[in-house]
């Protein structure tokens, strides 16, 4: 197998007494789509939060394509965070800015692209996210759904080669759900960008991701394809996946 | 035993070091901002944007403040310089009084209330929302985007609305001393003219300066390490760091007038 893009090496994290990874070992690849699964409250997002470096583990290792992530220079890894994009779990819009302004900010911070070019990109992610016509709002004047939809505009709006989604699809109706499913998939598609999501629609994200990983009491359980994942024996993971009533003649 | 001997002992030490820890923190915090003020490209639209909030929206309260200071200096000043047969050095006592001394400091601390609160509260809004993280994971320097900008204007804001303080406060004075209390106009402002050297006015835009770099660089570190507070979370971290910003920025006005004051006398 081709070596794994980002790959975590018995990572710990803990927040005082609390133990929050206790030895994550995962491996992720270039161009699939990856989904972490797990109950609320695992780690899942601080797990994502470490991959972008705005969490940093108390040991082990974080490599992105080999080499340890934070033993590089901090130059290299303000290059490196170019690269990606995530998109939060509770959408983290700047509530000061218009709608407009916030998918703008990355072109505007990021880019050397004109007022102009950036106006006809923001307003393309939005006609495809369905919410055009909704520029001026401010995120306080939309719905936990368009909020959602705005974070995703945001996050892919630079064509990152990397994208972190916490729970994109959290809030928004099985329709909007859906769209959302189908428009990250028909991304990665195009352009071919390496996906890192956390969620819970299961099994509508199995669909979508080329790999899942199981996080559980701070290790990985899991890691593999979907299809593996159930026909597992391990009782938690059937524990986990039985609820959910999933059988494998659902793909 | 240990209670009364060593528990004393443990919490000095560790407050000491909390002290130390968050002097450190502060230090760094301004150092990387001033930084930030100079590193290209240049942040123009940010600046302006913060001048118009810092500045231009002060100039009210600074007008009413620096009008009636100036009115009860003319007639504090009035009362005490006539049991001296010197009232005709109001204008003297009145400018040299708001130039030096009362223009800087009620200019920073009428500021505080109303800019210095308003940053420790959206930068704090800003933390706990995940919008600060979210800055740097689109690789945009979050001191530079917030602070920054904020430092620079209220450097050029500082100064100008302290003028401002200290002509209205003059103007204030004018007209309680002159028109009515019957002081000569031209002896008001002749007094004026004369008393003033260039050394009080460098003096005043000294302080002023550093008012501004004192006041935004506490406002804004308190919204910025908002998560960091233990004795609150959430909306209440962010109510704690306002009181704790607006609070601290104007005991340390104060204090660094007071060391300012003695320096350049």
């Amino acid at each position: 197998m081709d070596q794994p893009l980002i790959q975590f090496d018995s990572v710990h994290k803990s927040y005082g007494d609390n133990k929050v990874l206790r030895g994550v070992d995962l491996a992720i690849y270039k161009g699939e789509i990856t989904t972490i699964i797990g109950k609320s409250g695992e780690g899942k997002s601080v797990l994502l939060k470490h991959i972008i470096g705005l969490v940093k583990p108390d040991s082990g290792n974080i490599l992105f394509e080999g080499q340890t992530l934070f033993a590089r220079k901090k130059s290299e890894r303000d290059a490196l965070r170019k690269k990606f994009s995530y998109m939060f779990q509770d959408s983290a819009l700047f509530d000061s800015m218009t709608v407009f302004d916030n998918i703008a900010l990355p072109l505007r911070e990021g880019t050397k692209m004109k007022s102009g070019e950036i106006g006809d990109c923001v307003r393309k992610r939005l006609e495809q996210l369905d919410i055009g016509g909704i520029e001026a709002k401010y995120p306080g004047q939309l719905s936990g759904g368009m909020k959602k939809r705005v974070a995703l505009a945001r996050a892919l709006v630079t064509d990152p080669e990397i994208v972190l989604f916490d729970e994109p699809t959290t809030g928004l109706d099985p329709i909007r759900k859906q769209s959302v499913h189908t428009m990250i998939s028909d991304y990665q598609k195009r352009f071919g960008f390496t996906g890192i999501m956390v969620s819970h629609e299961i099994p509508d994200v199995f669909s979508i991701s080329q790999r899942v990983a199981m996080l559980h009491e701070g290790k990985i359980l899991f890691q593999g394809k979907a299809e593996d994942l159930l026909i597992d024996e391990d009782p938690v993971i059937k524990g986990f996946i039985q609820p959910q009533g999933l059988d494998l003649n659902d793909f | 035993m240990e209670t009364l001997i060593v528990n004393p002992v443990r919490n000095t030490g560790r407050n000491t070091l909390a002290l130390i820890t968050t002097l450190g923190r502060a230090g760094v915090f301004f150092v990387r901002s001033v930084f930030f003020v100079f590193y290209l490209p240049f942040q123009w639209r940010r600046t302006l944007e913060q001048v118009y909030f810092i500045g231009a929206k002060s100039v009210t309260v600074i007008i009413l403040t620096g009008g009636f200071t100036g009115m009860v200096l003319g007639l504090q000043g009035y009362y005490t310089l006539s049991k001296f047969g010197s009232e005709g050095l109001l204008g003297s006592a009145v400018a040299l009084t708001l130039i030096k001394e009362l223009g800087p400091v009620l200019t920073a601390i009428m500021v505080i209330a109303r800019a210095g609160s308003a940053m420790a509260a959206e930068i704090g809004i800003m933390r706990i929302s995940e919008q600060i993280d979210a800055l740097k994971t689109m690789n945009i320097n979050p001191i530079r985007f917030l602070v920054s900008s904020r430092l620079l204007a209220g450097v050029l804001s500082f100064p100008l609305l302290t003028a401002l303080f200290d002509t209205v406060g003059i103007l204030g004075g004018y007209l309680t001393g002159s028109k009515l209390l019957g002081i000569n106009p031209g002896i008001y402002f002749y007094r004026v003219e004369t008393s003033v050297l260039m050394s009080d006015v460098r003096e005043g835009f000294i302080k002023s300066v550093v008012f501004a770099l004192t006041v935004i660089t506490v406002s804004c570190f308190h919204g910025y390490f908002t998560h960091l507070r233990k004795e609150g979370f959430g909306a209440k971290g962010v109510s704690l760091s306002t009181t704790t910003a607006v609070v601290q920025s104007c005991v340390i006005v104060l204090i660094v007038d007071y060391v300012i004051t003695s320096f350049l006398l």
